[in-house]
């Protein structure tokens, strides 16, 4: 698949989510938080678009509003994760081999060292499982990733000779780090930001399905999965449904990355012609 | 041997080789000569079926009667490397790092299927012996970033070497050399020819480095060859325009500027800059290198001094110091009475005053400025002042380029461009010294006429001093007064340019300038 078409279905399918979740905000087809007992485990189809769950809510409904936590979690953990990583990682290429170089590396592999999921379990289970709780478990575990990305760009392009014009015209290294090395690592950052994000869709999926993502009544695709599993063999699709949302947004998120990636980098896209 | 017939190639529609027909016989060297993008190194690459995606070749190009055109690429595969070998401009990048060399040389007879592994790596041994790495200083097993450039360049051609083809291709094999090693490289090359009976083609856009070396050679422009035929009849008949115009530039000097006044500018008292060393030991900390070792010297107002040497001698550590980008250990630099320090301390009128221009023409831009911005950037100095475009089209039209040049992104110029847009980056603040960091070195012969030819103009128009730094003493001849020769940390020797190089003392300034390839100017 060349990284055009790798783009398009990427950016079409990420799309889609973006604005059921959107459109919840000010419109869903039915009330989540209102039980319907007698409105029970419908079929697909009439007023329920893809049937109710066994609390007789509406699946679409619940989609759309799972979405938007999903999304919401995953972009404010992306963005603390690039708030504090990007930073640390231009201070770390601005001061290379140097005592604080040494001490934001070492921090991040501290981080690095702690498997992410079980370290996000223990924080919402110390301080209570809440969404916030979820979006600063996963946002940490972002800050090391994009520190070391951050880095390792900015340190080839310390040595290139432009950096030392700008040296001698007497910039200082923050400056520098701003003018010169941001806008040409930006590439490198869209990229690993759309990953990140899909990695944290799926994080908060995992959370949420062992409960210690966002509560109800809030619905997320994580908790549906979970609440669906009971009835996996009599009612496959309260689980095939949110199963395929989360495997379609990840997918379609992973895919925007590459194809950016090819789109971003002038190296892919001379090989390309 | 092998013929190239009207050999033509097409990409994506565009023609960038028109009928190139030429012939490289056993046991002779074939000079081709041409700026960047006259087609030189396509050629090359058509031989080897090794064009780009969407190129199209018509016409044949003969080996031994087999037209390598018409050959499938397993068979071709079969032809590179068994017939044909081929070295590269770069020797940095055509090595595989995490491969020693002997397996290196070793994979072609690998490959080719005619030797085993052990057969292969003592034959690979005997070719490294050849190309005057001995096994006894340079084991199989050294890796490519424990050897100089020199030393790589010779691995690669012991790589196309190794299964004795007939013909070797050379593209650009020492540009990116110093002028000793140059000479060393050249004489290899000149003795496997004649003990392997191959053919050499060797490509190149400098007239001086073929002309004493070549039997043959093909002078070619806009993917077409416009002159050939015996070396020494080409180089003295001269007979078209453009082989006349190469041979001009190759041996032009720009008018003089008049001498300066004896007021110093720049004083360099006996400078030390040292590295620390890596550690070999957890508890021995290593002396530190010593890059720069007690070096003076003044360079007067309005003078141009040259600072020559190989690289590796000390003379860009030594420039970065003057620049005020890193600390002294010893030693102390003054620009106009002013003591350079390095760092942001260093106050920004003295700073203002001293500007640099890279060899590279590539890398020394960041690639998402427009042109007026990063022509601006040294205003960073002084404050932006209110006539800030007006200074831009200035500079832009003292360097030869026109003021509408500012609003255009830096990948829309060509290499010449861009290092006069790196001279009028250098000139916005209005500065007194301008450090040139071998800033022609990387142009072709043409353009570097045009740049000196300006260098030596803005000088007398503002009164500059250059510091010009280079591996070239010819090059320096041309634009400098005086001219300081570097090597391993010391200046060894220092004096008038014309009196160093007509009557050089030390033995090392002999020997960079016989290394040096010249052409016989007749007068």
């Amino acid at each position: 698949m060349t990284g055009r078409v790798q783009l398009y279905a990427g950016g079409m399918l990420s799309a889609v989510f973006l604005v059921a979740a959107a459109v919840s905000l000010v419109w869903v087809p039915h009330d989540v938080a209102a039980l319907n007992i007698a409105e029970r485990l419908r079929p697909p189809g009439g007023d329920y678009v893809l049937g109710t769950d066994q609390f007789g809510r509406d699946l679409l409904s619940m989609l759309m509003v799972g979405a938007r936590s999903s999304i919401a979690v995953a972009l404010v953990a992306v963005g603390i994760g690039m708030g504090l990583g990007v930073p640390l990682g231009l201070i770390a290429a601005a001061n290379r081999g140097s005592l604080i170089d040494e001490i934001i590396m070492r921090g991040n592999d501290l981080i690095f060292a702690f498997p992410a999921l079980v370290i996000a379990i223990l924080i919402t289970a110390v301080f209570g499982p809440s969404a916030v709780n979820a979006i600063l478990a996963i946002g940490i575990f972002n800050i090391p990733v994009f520190a070391r990305v951050t880095r390792g760009g900015a340190l080839s392009l310390w040595t290139l000779d432009y950096i030392l014009a700008a040296r001698v015209a007497g910039k200082g290294p923050a400056r520098i780090s701003v003018e010169h090395i941001l806008p040409n690592i930006a590439n490198l950052l869209i990229v690993q930001g759309t990953i990140q994000f899909s990695l944290g869709i799926l994080a908060e999926a995992g959370l949420s399905y062992v409960g210690l993502g966002a509560q109800p009544p809030t619905p997320s695709w994580g908790r549906m999965l979970a609440e669906a599993q009971t009835m996996i063999y009599t009612t496959p699709r309260l689980a095939i449904l949110p199963g395929l949302a989360i495997v379609l947004m990840v997918l379609g998120l992973n895919l925007m990355g590459d194809g950016l990636r090819d789109a971003l980098d002038p190296r892919l896209r001379r090989a390309a012609r | 041997m092998i013929g190239v017939e009207g050999l033509s190639v097409a990409i994506h529609g565009a023609r960038v080789l028109t009928d190139v027909s030429f012939a490289v016989e056993r046991g002779q060297i074939a000079g081709l000569v041409g700026e960047s993008g006259s087609g030189k190194s396509m050629t090359a690459l058509a031989m080897m079926g090794l064009l780009p995606h969407g190129a199209r070749a018509s016409g044949a190009v003969r080996l031994d009667g087999t037209d390598l055109l018409q050959l499938s690429e397993a068979q071709m595969c079969d032809v590179r490397g068994r017939q044909i070998g081929m070295i590269f401009q770069e020797p940095m990048t055509a090595l595989n790092p995490v491969q020693n060399i002997g397996d290196q040389v070793a994979e072609t007879l690998v490959i080719h299927g005619v030797a085993s592994r052990a057969e292969a790596l003592r034959e690979a041994g005997k070719r490294l012996n050849r190309v005057g790495l001995p096994a006894a200083r340079f084991p199989l097993t050294r890796y490519p970033h424990e050897l100089s450039g020199g030393q790589r360049q010779r691995v690669c051609i012991a790589m196309a070497i190794a299964l004795r083809p007939q013909l070797l291709i050379a593209d650009e094999p020492t540009t990116a050399l110093d002028v000793t090693t140059q000479a060393r490289i050249l004489d290899l090359l000149k003795g496997l020819v004649e003990e392997e009976r191959m053919g050499l083609l060797f490509i190149t856009h400098d007239l001086a480095v073929v002309a004493g070396l070549a039997d043959r050679l093909a002078v070619m422009r806009r993917g077409e060859i416009v002159e050939q035929g015996a070396a020494a009849e080409v180089l003295a008949q001269r007979r078209h325009p453009y082989t006349r115009a190469l041979f001009e530039a190759a041996t032009h000097r720009p008018d003089p500027v008049p001498a300066a006044a004896e007021a110093p500018l720049l004083r360099v008292a006996r400078v030390e800059r040292s590295y620390p060393q890596a550690r070999h030991s957890l508890f021995r900390r290593p002396p530190p290198f010593r890059a720069v070792k007690g070096v003076s010297f003044d360079i007067n107002r309005g003078e141009s001094v040259g600072l020559v040497g190989e690289s590796g001698c000390g003379k860009s550590t030594l420039t970065r110091a003057i620049l005020g980008l890193d600390p002294l250990q010893g030693g102390e630099i003054r620009l106009d009475g002013q003591a350079v320090t390095a760092g942001e301390r260093m106050p920004a009128p003295l700073r203002r005053k001293m500007n640099i221009v890279f060899q590279d023409p590539y890398g020394s831009f960041n690639p998402r400025h427009r042109v007026g911005r990063l022509i601006a950037e040294p205003f960073h100095l002084t404050g932006r002042p209110d006539d800030a475009e007006t200074r831009v089209a200035e500079a832009l039209s003292s360097v030869g380029l026109a003021p509408g040049d500012a609003v255009k992104f830096i990948h829309e110029f060509s290499g010449g461009q861009r290092q006069r847009i790196a001279i009028a980056r250098a000139l916005i603040t209005r500065p007194e010294l301008i450090v040139l960091d071998e800033a022609v070195s990387a142009l072709d012969v043409q353009v570097r006429a045009q740049i000196l030819d300006l260098l030596a103009d803005l000088r007398r128009r503002f009164g500059l001093s250059y510091l010009f730094v280079s591996h070239d003493l010819h090059v320096v001849r041309a634009i400098t007064d005086r001219v300081l020769v570097m090597r391993a940390g010391e200046i060894v020797e220092a004096g008038p340019t014309e009196r160093v190089l007509h009557a050089p003392n030390h033995d090392y300034t002999k020997a960079l300038l016989a290394a040096a390839p010249e052409l016989e100017v007749p007068r």
